[in-house]
């Protein structure tokens, strides 16, 4: 039996252990308690499946497994006992219910980081262990996140179902912003030396198509997948084999998977049809224009630039105006760029990127001295060590 | 479930309030009226509190009387609903929709 590589793991856990949380939360109507027996069964195939191969029946074998630890952990709890005896599996006339799993570990009454570590142990089976290493926190940390939330579940009658449609646009829009929260924590990691860690961005791309084939309907949830997909097809040349960052203008665009982004070109038009423009399909297009140009120079910034404002319109924050200034600049000159990014400096004086694009409008406008400055402030200001790298690198050869 | 929803008053709040003239304070009480009817089903309950100046706390620990509200905060509770509804999204939407002081806190009753 040849041993199974750590993503076909996580692929395989990624996909059921979500369903067997919600088909347990259906029969005992106990979402903490079905979390646990979900969690000792995803721990004990990551003991068992690395050495012994995966099971051909994956799914049935931690059904086994957590109906077995609740048989034996559920001694003063009867009713969840009998219930836990009677059920077979595959659990019949089950319908995809991690929907709902999802929105009640999503719930605004929870926090974020107890909605992301819900999230990722509840839909996705990871394991407590796995996240803080993931959010490189200490595994007590996310241990006392999940009691917390999951108590808060119970104690404060938390329902476990799809909300109300008065309420579905503003829950939508959580369960949409704690999956792009892990895509960027797992894609675009700011903190500690994981520049390729990719575990959390698939996390991700798995929620998000889940909820796309759950919602299909939701322009948003099919602009966030289409964003995503767009994302990890030119994940390949974002790296250097030194693990340098590699900025678009040089990336080696044949490394990108241009098959999947003509699908999620696909998805964005789709969700476009809908007419219910939101900030994932905005974005989501705005990465099509730079995954679609075949050259750097090729790029449609007048387009980009049209697409930012839009986006700006419906969520007016710094970040967007320095992103749509970038564009700004290719569309109108590095002099209209600069003129933007001085409005946002009280904003924005915080945040290195800032700073680095500060730093280039400074250079094409042949300020040297000035262009130096700010990335000498980039580089006190950036966490991430493939961007500090780029930073060193600049200030040593411009 | 049983909940507590407990109303805060802010600073603002209760400037505004006093700055009102009756006719709009009637028609502001008048809103408030109304949505305890709306709701009349799903609420057990209800108090409204006299301003916190008129509270008097005792502290056990140190055997003090003291003249005052036990915290003092720009928030102040001003009243309490109990509601019985089936879960927290239900007290949620209650919440949303009253139309007084801009803070409500849901809490969950302990059952006995």
């Amino acid at each position: 039996m040849t041993q199974p590589s750590h993503s076909e793991l996580a692929g395989v856990v990624r996909d059921h252990a979500g369903r067997l949380a919600a088909a347990l939360v259906h029969l005992t109507g106990d979402f903490a308690t079905a979390e646990d027996l979900v969690q000792d069964a995803v721990e004990a195939a990551l003991v068992h499946w690395p050495a012994e191969g995966i099971p051909d029946r994956p799914d049935a074998w931690l059904f086994t497994v957590a109906r077995r630890r609740g048989l034996d952990h559920l001694k003063r709890q009867e009713r969840y006992r009998r219930k836990l005896a009677l059920m077979r599996w595959p659990a019949e006339s089950a319908p995809d219910d991690r929907l709902r799993l999802l929105f009640t570990c999503c719930h605004p009454a929870l926090p974020r980081t107890g909605q992301i570590a819900l999230t990722l142990r509840a839909v996705c089976g990871l394991t407590t262990p796995q996240i803080a290493r993931a959010f490189l926190v200490p595994e007590s940390t996310v241990a006392q996140r999940i009691t917390r939330a999951k108590r808060k579940v119970g104690e404060a009658g938390i329902p476990y179902r799809v909300p109300d449609p008065d309420d579905l646009g503003a829950r939508l829009a959580e369960v949409l912003t704690v999956i792009y929260l892990l895509f960027n924590e797992g894609y675009l990691a700011t903190g500690g030396d994981r520049s390729h860690d990719r575990d959390l961005a698939d996390d991700a791309e798995f929620l998000a198509a889940l909820l796309h084939r759950l919602m299909p309907t939701e322009p948003e949830v099919t602009g966030l997948l289409a964003l995503i997909r767009l994302h990890q097809a030119r994940a390949s040349a974002r790296f250097d084999g030194q693990g340098r960052i590699v900025r678009l203008p040089d990336q080696d665009r044949r490394l990108w998977d241009h098959a999947a982004i003509e699908a999620a070109g696909t998805l964005i038009a789709r969700a476009a049809a809908h007419r219910r423009p939101g900030p994932y399909q905005l974005q989501a297009a705005i990465v099509a224009c730079h995954a679609e140009a075949p050259r750097w120079d090729d790029t449609d910034w007048p387009q980009i630039l049209v697409l930012y404002t839009m986006l700006l319109r419906l969520q007016p924050s710094p970040v967007t105006r320095l992103h749509r200034a970038i564009a700004l600049r290719y569309a109108a000159g590095a002099g209209a760029a600069l003129a933007e990014l001085d409005q946002l400096d009280e904003a924005l004086d915080g945040y290195h990127l800032y700073h680095a694009t500060r730093a280039e409008l400074l250079r094409a406008l042949d300020r040297p001295q000035a262009a130096r400055a700010a990335d000498e402030r980039a580089l006190t200001l950036a966490v991430n060590p493939a961007e500090i790298d780029l930073l060193r690198h600049r200030l040593q050869w411009t | 479930m049983k909940y507590v929803l407990m109303f805060a008053d802010t600073e603002q709040f209760t400037a505004d309030l006093a700055a009102m003239g009756d006719a709009e304070r009637e028609r502001a009480y008048g809103r408030v009226m109304e949505w305890f009817a709306e709701h009349a089903d799903k609420i057990t309950h209800h108090v409204h509190l006299m301003p916190p100046e008129s509270a008097t706390t005792v502290r056990l620990d140190s055997g003090e009387t003291l003249d005052g509200p036990y915290v003092e905060g720009k928030e102040v509770v001003s009243g309490f609903a109990e509601v019985d509804v089936a879960d927290l999204d239900e007290a949620l939407r209650m919440a949303r929709s009253w139309p007084a002081c801009p803070v409500v806190e849901i809490r969950p009753i302990a059952s006995v």
